[in-house]
């Protein structure tokens, strides 16, 4: 076993088993934290990959901006003392046995798969900033000036829903 | 490393989000676990553009895997935009039912 499938698989468990402990864990804040070490795994995932600008972006947006407005709106709405009440465990059963079947045939179609396709590890210069630059200021160039006006919409909506009216 | 491992982590993680959609009945739990499978969707994507640089065929193209990352910045943008907008709906049910349990938030049925 090379040191590439062994990071592999210790990020791999890293993440779902902080994904897991995020479903188990009663407290909110402690799931966010959780979820925090889900997303720091993918980014570990995305650095093997060598797309070094994702594993950036991935750190900054996700688990820096989101996870802490995540926090910051639990904490504000003093929600990291309250129980979950009493749960219908039929409801719970059901959807943890629809999830999981889900997962079984998705995973056993997968299995049933016989192609060999590797994966480009830690060469390749595609995920570098140089090139991801080149190609969203070229060929993208609308798009992304088609998310600035997205990203204002959001602001102008969420200041307009969260205002008292 | 073979793209069936990638599929199945991403597939795996994917499963759980779904589960603690279809489990939990805390909203803010609900929307964290939807961006969990969005997440698993963009480390999807990564791998597969690594796969297609490594088969060779797209070699001819200048970007030939540079396209599926851009697809992954613009996911990661809409969800940060996703979750502003949807965090401050949360806030504006809390302030008024005073309680984000979604088992109460039915109102839309009737």
């Amino acid at each position: 076993m090379n040191i590439i499938t062994l990071i592999f698989i210790l990020l791999s468990a890293m993440a779902v088993g902080s994904a897991v402990m995020m479903l188990l864990s009663k407290n909110p804040v402690k799931s966010i934290l959780w979820l925090i070490v889900v997303f720091f795994a993918i980014s570990g995932h995305y650095i093997m990959l060598n797309a070094q600008f994702l594993a950036v972006v991935n750190i900054i947006v996700y688990a820096g901006a989101i996870m802490v407005l995540f926090l910051f709106v639990v904490m504000l709405m003093n929600l990291n003392s309250t129980e979950e009440p009493a749960r219908n465990m039929r409801l719970q059963m059901v959807g943890i046995i629809s999830g999981g079947s889900l997962l079984l045939i998705l995973l056993s179609s997968l299995m049933k798969t016989n192609k060999e396709q590797l994966v480009l590890m830690r060469v390749g210069d595609a995920g570098l900033i140089k090139n991801l630059g080149n190609v969203l200021f070229t060929n993208y160039v609308l798009p992304f000036e088609i998310a600035s006006v997205l990203f204002l919409s959001a602001m102008i909506g969420a200041v307009v829903i969260g205002k008292k009216n | 490393m073979d793209i069936k491992a990638y599929i199945a982590l991403s597939l795996t993680l994917f499963s759980i989000g779904i589960i603690g959609v279809l489990t939990r009945r805390n909203a803010i739990l609900v929307f964290m676990c939807v961006e969990l499978m969005l997440n698993a969707v963009n480390l999807l994507l990564v791998a597969f553009s690594k796969m297609h640089a490594a088969s060779g065929i797209a070699k001819a193209s200048v970007h030939y895997a540079s396209d599926a990352q851009i697809f992954v910045f613009f996911i990661m943008v809409v969800a940060a935009a996703e979750v502003a907008v949807g965090l401050a709906i949360i806030v504006m049910l809390y302030r008024n039912t005073h309680s984000v349990d979604i088992n109460f938030l039915n109102r839309l049925k009737n």
